[in-house]
């Protein structure tokens, strides 16, 4: 085979060179999921681009190699995760765990000293009295370096307690050695003391003795230090837990509870909002068609602005306007009713608005799809139908119904799915609030599956990726098959019209 | 008689479809008009009426990153580079949104018109593995980022490159969009230009391309609104101020702690306008694009 030595190959080589590099790096760096995905991301691309038979493969390469390491892995990993503890207080390993433990010291308070400082021409000097030693003079770009202690005279000019204070801070980030190398630390304002390991390690099984003498083992099924008393040690490390993410799902008091409703609420949200859109849309697309109506086109362009802005500014906006304190909508039913509501801290109104918002949001979609199939029912029908006599509401439901729903179906269902997943609306307006009580992780009365698991994940106070990670396999699996769903319906329905 | 009745009927019937409208576009246009009176009221909160009474152009200096000399002499400076978020989400919506036509564009063809083992799986997986929540893959996809960082730090956290490479990989629905309307292109078109020996990239160059423009610009405009109007992600991915795009940086407006109404209404119209004449421009085959894109399996 010749090569030419043209632009192509040379892109090909640096593209293969890349994903070479990143491939071997992430196996230096032990990252060995993520590095095989890139070898056969590599492997393929070499065979691909370099034969001439796999020709046709170049042009879906890049499409299904994104799709393998930004979709696929992700979701094999979110897999993982949820059979793991991965979350806040668990996000080390076991070895990098054992490290932070080690690495930690403590001052030993027996061997307290005071000291004094004196200021000289290269900076400030540390005096020890009791022992009669000198540091080497410091400067605040010492800060982290260890200095040395020789024996010295006593100064004559040391600094008065109230400059020593200020000095705290730069004193507490310095070490200070013996001529004997034993190192001392700042313990309070006026002393220093002796630093020695917090934890030292015991044997191989990772066994620690705290400077206290006793003992931690580490569970190795929990991912935590265990002190003899049995409380566990924050950090803990990730380990794998097997099926107790989705057990806590299903069976744990405090959290089955909040995911069933949510889950409830989950499907009425989205069923509800495709409903709601479906019918103002349709309704609207109804009054538009008719052929009397003027200002069809200024209508129509004023209809379909909420759809035009971007949703999450329209979102933050009505964020803002139905804040039941500062809020235009509560200042209007104020001077009008006298009537202030709670939006967001009532249950119901909180689900009421979000339904509102995302009606307010969805309908035009709705409308412009109606109106495109609108166009395809044949005239004569309603010609005929108007000659039996039959009125406009009687038209609209044995006529235009069932002519504008088979090509509806598909456009409902992957609706339905986009509002399943609707993490945007509810985390910008409500963040999922009012919150229930008493559940044992944040769960909110707005909060559908997906906002839920993001807070779930990312919120300060629960950071639970394993839990996280169950869920989100779960949701996976029913929005997969809702998918797949529409995949079949929508071939039978191409095969109907063929 | 039932002649004037008639028309006397229709003008009521016109008159109730125009007052029906009216009212609808009065709900629905509410926040609008709102937003834009806030805009130009002084503080960041309700004061006395929803007209301003004594109109001020501090909020719209702020958005616009100029600081505002009060009349008493007080300076205030824009809290946020409104301006720049912006041009970060433009920036990152363009360059994504142009690497995922380019993609779709060619895997459409590819299943459109090659022979390959596996096609019809392959493209039933890719529907169905698109239906993963991208928001709910954000722990691994931090991971992953993380890790890819110590190797290549510009595909790293906080780089704009990491959130462009993730925008991308949402191609799936697109490639079955363009490959429902490569479908419909007439197969003769390929054949003559197989006889005068062109390979099948240069069919997909002179003749797909060309012939797909509307379906081409529809997917564009679709990939471009879905990045810009994408948090989760951004959310996570991104963290230094200056690298924020705007819909994760107008969050921090109407913080609980820090609530800036009246900033936030004059950056929001600032920001959004230009997006929104984007679609306004757009949608008349964007439309057309979807109902026909969108039912051909």
């Amino acid at each position: 085979m010749t090569m030419k030595l043209n632009a192509q190959t040379l892109i090909t080589a640096a593209v293969l060179l890349l994903l070479l590099y990143a491939s071997t790096a992430l196996f230096m760096t032990q990252q060995y999921a993520l590095a095989m995905v890139f070898v056969v991301l590599t492997a393929a691309f070499a065979v691909i681009f370099t034969s001439k038979r796999l020709y046709t493969a170049r042009f879906y390469y890049p499409a299904i190699g994104g799709l393998l390491l930004f979709t696929v892995f992700p979701v094999l990993y979110t897999g993982y995760v949820g059979f793991t503890n991965y979350g806040g207080s668990n996000l080390l390993t076991f070895e990098q765990v054992q490290r932070f433990y080690t690495s930690q010291v403590v001052v030993d308070k027996s061997t307290e000293q005071p000291f004094s400082l004196t200021k000289t021409q290269n900076g400030l000097q540390l005096w020890l009295p009791e022992t009669q030693l000198i540091s080497e003079p410091f400067t605040s770009a010492s800060a982290g370096s260890t200095l040395m202690l020789k024996p010295g005279e006593q100064p004559s000019n040391l600094l008065p307690i109230k400059e020593m204070v200020k000095q705290r801070k730069l004193l507490g980030a310095l070490n200070f050695e013996t001529p004997e190398g034993i190192e001392l630390r700042s313990a309070a304002i006026k002393t220093l003391a002796t630093v020695i390991p917090a934890y030292t390690l015991l044997d191989e099984s990772g066994r620690l003795q705290d400077s206290s003498g006793a003992v931690l083992t580490p569970d190795h099924s929990e991912g935590y230090y265990q002190t003899a008393e049995g409380e566990y040690l924050k950090p803990g490390w990730k380990t794998w837990v097997g099926g107790r993410n989705f057990d806590r799902m299903l069976n744990s008091e405090g959290i089955r509870e909040p995911i069933i409703e949510i889950f409830v609420w989950t499907l009425i949200f989205a069923f509800g909002s495709v409903l709601g859109c479906f019918a103002v849309g349709m309704l609207l697309a109804l009054i538009l068609q008719w052929p009397e109506l003027r200002g069809k086109s200024i209508y129509r362009i004023l209809l379909i602005l909420p759809y035009a802005v971007p949703a999450f500014i329209s979102i933050l906006v009505f964020r803002g306007l139905f804040n039941q304190n500062f809020g235009e909508i509560n200042f209007l039913l104020d001077a009008l009713f006298g009537i202030k509501p709670d939006w967001f801290t009532d249950p119901f109104l909180a689900r009421t608005i979000v339904l509102f918002v995302n009606i307010w949001l969805g309908y035009p979609y709705m409308m412009l799809l109606a109106m495109g199939f609108l166009q395809s029912i044949p005239t004569d029908h309603y010609q005929a139908a108007a000659i039996e006599g039959a009125g406009p509401v009687r038209r609209f439901f044995s006529i235009t119904l069932p002519q504008i729903l088979p090509p509806f179906v598909p456009m409902l269902i992957s609706a339905f799915a986009f509002n399943f997943n609707n993490l945007v609306l509810i985390i910008l307006l409500t963040r999922g609030g009012p919150d229930m009580t008493g559940t044992l992780i944040p769960a909110g009365s707005t909060d559908i599956l997906a906002s839920f698991t993001y807070r779930i994940a990312f919120s300060d106070s629960a950071q639970d990726f394993g839990l996280a990670g169950a869920i989100s396999m779960v949701m996976f699996v029913i929005v997969a098959v809702i998918a797949y769903a529409n995949l079949i319906a929508m071939r039978k329905m191409a095969k109907g019209t063929r | 008689m039932s002649m004037v009745h008639a028309q006397k009927n229709l003008f009521f019937r016109k008159l109730l479809a125009h007052g029906f409208l009216w009212l609808f576009l009065g709900i629905i246009l509410f926040p609008f008009f709102v937003t834009l009176s806030i805009s130009f009221r002084e503080g960041n909160f309700v004061t006395g009426s929803l007209i301003p009474s004594s109109p001020t152009l501090e909020h719209w200096y702020l958005a616009f990153g100029l600081e505002y000399v009060r009349p008493d002499g007080e300076i205030i400076e824009p809290p946020f580079p409104v301006l720049l978020w912006l041009w970060n989400s433009v920036k990152i919506a363009f360059i994504a949104s142009f690497g995922v036509l380019c993609m779709a564009a060619t895997a459409a063809y590819a299943f459109s018109r090659l022979r390959f083992r596996g096609k019809t799986a392959l493209l039933d997986t890719m529907l169905v593995v698109q239906m993963f929540p991208a928001a709910l893959a954000i722990v691994a996809l931090y991971a992953l980022f993380d890790s890819l960082g110590d190797v290549l730090p510009i595909l790293g956290i906080d780089s704009h490159w990491s959130l462009i490479l993730v925008y991308l990989s949402g191609v799936a629905m697109h490639i079955w969009t363009i490959k429902g309307y490569f479908d419909s292109i007439d197969p003769a078109l390929d054949k003559a230009a197989a006889i005068d020996g062109a390979s099948h990239f240069q069919t997909f160059k002179w003749i797909f391309l060309p012939l797909a423009t509307p379906i081409l610009a529809v997917i564009f405009v679709l990939a471009f609104i879905g990045a810009i109007g994408d948090y989760p992600l951004a959310s996570i991915m991104l963290r230094a101020e200056e690298n924020l795009t705007l819909a994760v940086g107008s969050r921090q407006y109407l913080m609980d702690n820090r609530y800036m109404w009246g900033d936030f209404a004059a950056a929001a119209i600032l920001s959004g306008a230009p997006i929104t004449l984007l679609f306004l421009f757009a949608q008349r085959f964007l439309v057309s694009g979807l109902s026909a894109g969108g039912v051909k399996g």
